[in-house]
């Protein structure tokens, strides 16, 4: 937090001086987005390049930008002079405001008003947990393991039907006892209520968790301290599709807005348990398939082009496949096979015989 | 089409002169819509326009920078008098009846040469519709040279014969060292607007900005159109038809007046671009003795005839006959009559349809007085000014191939809002100006030009030229508000930013915003500068 602080202070600082200076205020940071991105063998993981954008106030198209990124500074330093946290949705709120004299807001979205707390990230090199800026908490887990936070002792085995509710910042968390032998992380909360109602984690000693969609920050942070501080092994299942690989993918190797923070969000040793193409034939699914779209399609072929997914022969014959499949399958249509195929059959199976793809 | 304008007034002429038991009043009634005086309102115009018209040619021939007085007074309800006075050459005294008090007296139809007096009849039918409306004679003033005489005429036509009658004549003192005055009294009704005698006027010195016309309108009041050049325009040359713009009625005609012993030299020397291997080409194809007699062609053989023309290729005719404003007298004449934000002009090279030379030019006000229409219409659509020869065209605007050049050039490229298949709008005055030896007219009246489709392309391409020219204004005029609005925004900016930075860096907020201001009125100049080149 003080880091956070302190970061923050230098950032003011080197502006005034350019003010004073009567120089023209400019900030220096990495560039996002994909054309910035390398793909580190070595750890295998996503990086920031070293191409920098510049963003200065007296320039008539970074002008707005510019500002939007000095207040939503402001706004975390009183956050943390105040001890306090704010959600991305708070500090929009806070940034949009009407300009005196204008009919100008500095933010009309949410999504600018994110767009520049992911720059100042960059930019202070801190993250936007540490600027006391959480999202949205979104993510269950359930399963023998207890934890402390903020001084309370959590079993993650007696939460009832909802499960835990995975915080978006788990810095903070200290692991109490940790008896499962390894995490199935899934990409529908619908599955998860599926395993939970079956109690698939009691009988399998392991961890169930879930993240609707996109796998939050949270939750990715969560998944690799288990990983690195307990040695736990990670299974991902999504549903076959381009999207379900990617939130694989993003898991394994990072992703490409947050790439600047690959370190502490990336797990290199995650494998993909299902659904893959082969479990259509293995588990007779053909009959369960939905028709691709033409971006499902595209999206197919951008995955494959991608770095880390270029040189993988396992997952370029699953993409491959996939695109001469034409169709995609949920995880839920195991459930054509009867209601707990999934917990009894399907899962059990895939582990025991170690059915991965890496 | 123009054929028929041309036949009939062709007809009219051999009429005249062969079967003088027809009146030429009866022609004169019966024709009262293609010579311009169907209404008191047009008559009233087409009377001062005719006037105007052989005043502006005379004093072009003869060197003379135009200095004309027009007139109007109102003498009853549906009377008036025009007075149109020139400082031309003057006309010699046996020449005065003749060409005041002959109907059709001279030989404008037929020459090949860019003039004002194609468009109407002459200044004899307008003294003639006097006569007939009024029952009183023209009165011609009229002097060569200050060692001459002042002659003064009162002349009425002799509608039986088509021969003037000479009611006075006399010698008076003139003040005037050479020139004419025409005073015609008529029925006629004066208004104000869009096709009025003061919007003819205005049009005229548009295009023509090396005139100076005084003019006192009905109610007393003299508005002067001042000169802004002193150049003449150059003097346009008259050349011989070209075999492909040539009609069957005036083949036939050429043919009885020719000089020419035999067809071979008639072809040759009566026609521009043909060649003795090029007559015996068409003789050859019309399957007519190249050396028989031009008058004794019989009408089926001459038809023959102009079908081997039709088909016999024929290099062009030459186009450096014709004498155009040019776009820098163009802008001249717009500035000096309307008080606009933006002018642009194009002259487009010389072009040829149906053997026809002919040139396009058109020119453009945007913004200030452009924005005003004279009769205060509703919508805000371009107002357009039409030209052939330097004459204005005040009527059958929506008939005129003019008009379908606009509408099917997509304004939105240039940075006017257009309707499909109208006008666009905006604070524009378009002016458009054909310049030929022959300007080819719709049937019923000769104020909109036919459709033509070289003519078409070549309109389409000047109003091209002079959007692409616009278009530059616009965005010029756009971005600097852009610019100015963006300054502000800077200036709105500030007192936010500081206080960011100064709660970041913990510094005083007034030192900051000071700082900042400074930084920006230092580099104001740069910054616009840099914002264009972002943009």
């Amino acid at each position: 937090m003080e880091k956070a602080k302190a970061e923050l202070r230098q950032l003011g600082k080197k502006i005034e001086i350019q003010t004073s200076k009567k120089q023209n205020p400019t900030l220096i940071f990495p560039l996002r987005g994909l054309s910035n991105i390398e793909f580190d063998k070595k750890s295998s993981t996503l990086k920031l390049g070293d191409k920098t954008a510049s963003r200065s106030f007296f320039n008539v198209a970074h002008s707005k930008k510019f500002l939007q990124t000095l207040d939503a500074a402001r706004i975390s330093h009183n956050l943390l002079k105040e001890k306090k946290h704010a959600s991305l949705r708070d500090v929009f709120y806070q940034m949009k405001r009407t300009i005196t004299g204008t009919k100008t807001n500095i933010v009309d979205d949410q999504t600018e008003s994110d767009a520049v707390i992911e720059d100042l990230e960059l930019i202070t090199g801190c993250s936007r947990e540490q600027l006391n800026i959480n999202a949205n908490k979104n993510g269950s887990v359930a399963g023998n393991v207890i934890v402390e936070d903020k001084g309370d002792i959590i079993d993650w085995s007696k939460m009832g039907s909802g499960g835990w509710s995975i915080p978006s910042n788990v810095e903070e968390i200290k692991f109490k006892k940790v008896q499962a032998k390894y995490v199935l992380y899934m990409e529908k909360a619908a599955v998860w209520e599926r395993l939970h109602e079956d109690k698939f984690w009691e009988k399998q000693n392991c961890l169930i968790m879930s993240s609707q969609g996109q796998t939050t920050r949270g939750v990715r942070r969560l998944l690799q301290r288990l990983y690195e501080e307990h040695k736990l092994p990670i299974y991902v299942l999504t549903d076959l599709d381009p999207w379900g690989f990617y939130i694989y993918s993003v898991i394994k190797y990072g992703s490409i807005s947050l790439a600047h923070m690959s370190e502490q969000l990336t797990i290199p040793g995650v494998k993909f348990l299902g659904i893959t193409v082969d479990d259509i034939k293995k588990y007779n699914l053909e009959p369960n398939l939905i028709k691709f779209k033409d971006v499902d399609i595209k999206r197919i072929d951008q995955i494959k082009d991608y770095d880390w997914f270029k040189d993988n022969k396992d997952w370029q014959r699953q993409l491959n496949e996939l695109k001469k499949l034409k169709a995609k399958a949920e995880i839920q249509a195991l459930s054509a096979r009867g209601i707990s195929f999934i917990s009894e059959k399907y899962l059990p199976e895939k582990i025991k015989n170690k059915e991965f793809i890496d | 089409m123009v054929e028929n304008t041309k036949k009939e007034i062709i007809t009219a002429v051999e009429l005249a002169k062969k079967q003088r038991e027809i009146s030429v009043s009866e022609f004169f009634t019966k024709n009262r819509h293609l010579l311009g005086f169907d209404n008191p309102r047009k008559a009233l115009l087409t009377t001062i326009k005719e006037a105007v018209d052989n005043s502006l040619d005379a004093c072009e021939e003869a060197k003379i920078l135009p200095d004309i007085y027009v007139e109007v007074t109102q003498k009853a309800e549906d009377r008036f008098l025009v007075i149109v006075q020139d400082n031309g050459p003057g006309i010699v005294k046996e020449q005065i009846p003749k060409i005041f008090a002959k109907l059709l007296y001279g030989s404008k139809f037929h020459t090949m040469k860019q003039s004002r007096g194609q468009q109407g009849i002459g200044i004899s039918a307008a003294g003639m519709y006097g006569q007939l409306t009024t029952g009183k004679p023209i009165r011609i003033t009229s002097r060569i040279s200050p060692k001459k005489p002042t002659h003064y005429y009162e002349l009425n036509i002799n509608t039986q014969k088509n021969e003037p009658d000479i009611i006075k004549e006399t010698e008076i003192e003139w003040l005037t060292e050479h020139g004419t005055k025409i005073e015609i009294e008529l029925e006629a009704k004066y208004q104000k607007g869009k096709q009025s005698v003061d919007e003819y006027l205005k049009q005229t010195a548009i295009a023509n900005p090396h005139i100076k016309v005084a003019y006192k309108n009905p109610e007393g009041q003299v508005i002067e159109f001042p000169r802004a050049t002193k150049e003449l325009p150059v003097e346009p040359k008259e050349i011989k038809p070209h075999p492909h713009g040539i009609e069957l009625g005036i083949l036939i005609k050429m043919l009885r007046m020719t000089k020419s012993k035999n067809l071979g030299s008639f072809l040759t020397s009566d026609f521009s671009r043909v060649s003795p291997a090029v007559a015996k080409l068409i003789c050859d194809k019309a399957k007519v003795d190249i050396k028989s007699k031009p008058e004794r062609i019989p009408t089926q053989e001459a038809d023959n005839l102009l079908k081997a023309i039709r088909e016999t290729k024929i290099m062009a005719p030459q186009t450096n006959c014709l004498s155009p404003i040019g776009e820098d007298l163009i802008i001249k004449g717009l500035k000096k009559e309307i008080n606009a934000e933006f002018y642009a002009a194009t002259t487009r090279p010389p072009s040829v349809y149906r053997g026809n030379p002919f040139q396009i030019e058109v020119g453009l006000a945007y913004g200030g007085e452009a924005q005003t229409t004279p009769d205060d219409e509703k919508d805000d659509l371009i107002r357009v000014i039409r030209f052939a020869n330097r004459v204005p065209l005040l009527y059958q605007q929506g008939a005129c191939a003019t008009n379908k050049a606009i509408v099917t050039t997509a304004w939105k490229n240039y940075g006017l809002s257009q309707s499909r298949g109208a006008l666009p709008s905006g604070p524009v005055i378009l002016m458009i100006h054909m310049v030929s030896v022959w300007v080819p007219f719709t049937s019923e009246s000769k104020e909109a030009i036919a459709h033509y489709p070289e003519i078409l392309k070549e309109m389409k391409l000047a109003l091209q030229e002079v959007g692409r020219k616009l278009a530059g204004h616009i965005r010029k005029t756009v971005k600097a508000i852009q610019q100015t609005e963006r300054i502000n925004l800077f200036e709105k900016y500030i007192p936010e930013l500081a206080t960011a930075i100064a709660q970041l860096s913990e510094t005083d907020k007034k030192t900051i915003q000071t700082n900042l201001d400074a930084t920006l009125h230092k580099n104001l100049k740069e910054l616009i500068k840099n914002g264009e080149s972002q943009s």
